[in-house]
């Protein structure tokens, strides 16, 4: 049986960047473990020897002509900002006091 | 007119009987009249829609030549964007959110001329097979209000079988267009991986998703796969290849001398007794008309749920990252960067994306990366392989595509492995980045309700699906007498 704790769980919402209630971090930490039991059989069957598959298609660098086409105004593309300020987008504070 | 196929409807158009704003409103009015009982749309763009419509009449009076559906509504499911139109992904994260830009998709139906009535409900961010994982509300199955509409896109497919609208746009990540389409009597494709673009899809986990034709029919699936597949530059996991000659194979439907393999772990244990019982009529139909039905074993089938809860969780955490705040969505909370971006994502997600926000980011956490998303992705080769050898054997397989009918509204809302199951035929056609078909089978014994019966091909080997599944949709037709969903409750009568 996995066990994954509260704190593990809290730790994994710290790095997911969601704040979560002690009651969801509980429920999460029981589901979890179930949900780990149930996928864990992956481990049964996959030898040393399989390559894996990160991708249906065999394809590997993609590209396309370096010229210039249309994309969207700045305008377009603040459209949907919470908040923005001279053609930026407006953000709270990044970096903590020095 | 608006239990017609969508052919009809065009060729009723095509004809001059009939003009694209008349269909257009009867599909409004008939809109008005269900989808308070129903709750397929999330978004109803009305004013666009016979804006569009107008402008398909105006074009066809002109003399102009028009693409085989022009005119013809569909039900967008809410997670392609749309210019201008509300965009939720049936999540509060993006509540309010109008996109800057068409998707591939979207920009291809507008060129055919393909009317878009609205945005339909689906499980947030396409993780559910029932739609109850909407922040909006639920979607109720038109056979019987009280069960799901399947899901993610139970929105498009409650939409077809209510006659909202002839056709409809799903994404197909783990089941989420055949399942829902099993579920509620219609018809859904799942392309090959790379057939259908994904540029102005949200992406939920990139190296699964697949958006496709959602019909009543096999044929209007075909005409609706033509104008919405084939190469796009603006996505790089596109195929640039032809499509196959879809609506050809659809009106060759023939299996004569075909061979149709039974995938051996895709029943038996699990799977309800009278979905089995149509899967096997289907078969002896299959067999009727000439083809060849053999066994297959695909062994690694059995590791494909396990494989899929651990691939595409860890894909959703990583893309799901984009919900930052910061340039489009929602923004609560006070503070730092940091804790906006925290406050802002436990408020815009959901219970179920939440789940698999926390089960990806633990499957790629380093310790754990190599037992599980690395055996995962292992497990996805020997299912590949396990394709590979079976269609050595057989020219498409076959499945029941879900292993009940629709089951009750929050039946399984509490048990997150239970609800899991519902993919258990499906998930191992997106692993492979093969193409899947569902259409019905009939209505099952237990309860009156309808099942799917999946049939799968190969990588570009769509046409396939088309052929074989409307040879069998064209003996049961003559086997029912009329259209399965003839026998659907008539939802329109006051």
């Amino acid at each position: 049986m996995s066990k994954i704790s509260r704190a593990d769980v809290a730790n994994l919402a710290r790095l997911a960047r969601i704040d979560m209630s002690e009651d969801e971090l509980e429920h999460l930490s029981s589901e979890l473990s179930v949900i780990l039991d149930a996928v864990a059989r992956v481990q049964e069957v996959a030898g040393e020897d399989v390559p894996p598959t990160s991708h249906p298609l065999p394809m590997t660098n993609v590209f396309r002509a370096d010229e210039n086409r249309a994309s969207l105004t700045p305008e377009e593309a603040l459209s949907g900002a919470p908040a923005k300020e001279e053609q930026r987008f407006k953000v709270p504070k990044i970096l903590g006091e020095e | 007119m608006i239990e017609k196929s969508a052919t009809e409807m065009a060729a009723a158009l095509q004809s001059g009987e009939l003009s694209s704003v008349d269909l257009t409103n009867a599909h409004l009015a008939r809109i008005d009249e269900v989808d308070e009982k129903v709750k397929a749309f999330l978004h109803i763009d009305r004013d666009g829609a016979l804006k569009q419509a107008e402008a398909v009449d105006a074009r066809r009076k002109a003399g102009e030549k028009l693409s085989p559906l022009a005119g013809v509504p569909l039900a967008l499911k809410d997670v392609m964007v749309q210019k201008g139109i509300p965009t939720t992904c049936g999540s509060k994260m993006l509540e309010g959110w109008r996109p800057p830009y068409d998707s591939t998709v979207v920009a291809r139906l507008k060129a055919a001329g393909v009317i878009i009535l609205g945005k339909t409900n689906m499980d947030e961010f396409a993780m559910g097979s029932s739609t109850e994982n909407s922040a909006y509300f639920p979607t109720h199955n038109p056979w019987d209000l009280t069960r799901i509409p399947g899901g993610s896109g139970g929105g498009s497919s409650a939409a077809l079988a209510a006659f909202e609208a002839p056709l409809a746009i799903g994404t197909d990540t783990g089941g989420s267009i055949r399942q829902p389409a099993a579920v509620t009597g219609t018809v859904g494709v799942k392309p090959t991986y790379g057939g259908v673009s994904r540029y102005g899809l949200v992406a939920f986990s990139s190296s699964l998703d697949q958006a496709g034709p959602c019909a009543r029919t096999v044929l209007d699936a075909a005409y609706l796969h033509e104008v919405i597949g084939g190469y796009d530059p603006l996505d790089s996991t596109s195929i640039n290849a032809p499509l196959p000659q879809l609506v050809t194979a659809a009106k060759n439907a023939s299996v004569k001398g075909m061979k149709i393999g039974v995938i051996k772990e895709l029943q038996g244990d699990g799977y309800q007794a009278g979905v089995l019982k149509l899967f096997n009529e289907s078969l002896e139909e299959l067999a009727k008309l000439g083809a060849d039905i053999v066994e297959v074993s695909c062994p690694h089938f059995e590791y494909a749920l396990a494989a899929y809860y651990l691939i595409a969780p860890s894909e959703c955490s990583s893309n799901l990252a984009r919900f930052d705040a910061m340039r489009y969505g929602i923004r609560t909370g006070e503070g730092s960067a940091e804790e906006v971006m925290n406050a802002t994502r436990e408020l815009g997600f959901g219970k179920e994306v939440k789940r698999r926000i926390i089960l990806g980011t633990y499957a790629l956490s380093s310790g754990y990366y190599d037992a599980y998303y690395g055996s995962a992705q292992k497990v996805r080769t020997l299912i590949s392989r396990d394709f590979e050898q079976a269609f050595e054997k057989a020219d498409v397989l076959v499945s029941p595509t879900a292993p009940t009918t629709a089951f009750k509204i929050g039946e399984k809302a509490n048990d997150p492995i239970a609800m899991y199951l519902n993919d258990i035929a499906t998930i191992p056609t997106n692993l492979a980045g093969v193409c899947g078909i569902s259409i019905p089978s009939g209505l099952a014994q237990e309860d009156g309700l309808p099942a799917g019966f999946q049939i799968m091909a190969g990588a570009m080997k769509d046409d396939r699906l088309y052929q074989v599944g409307a040879a069998l949709e064209a003996a049961l037709l003559s086997k029912w007498g009329a259209p399965i969903l003839s026998k659907a409750p008539k939802l329109g009568a006051k």
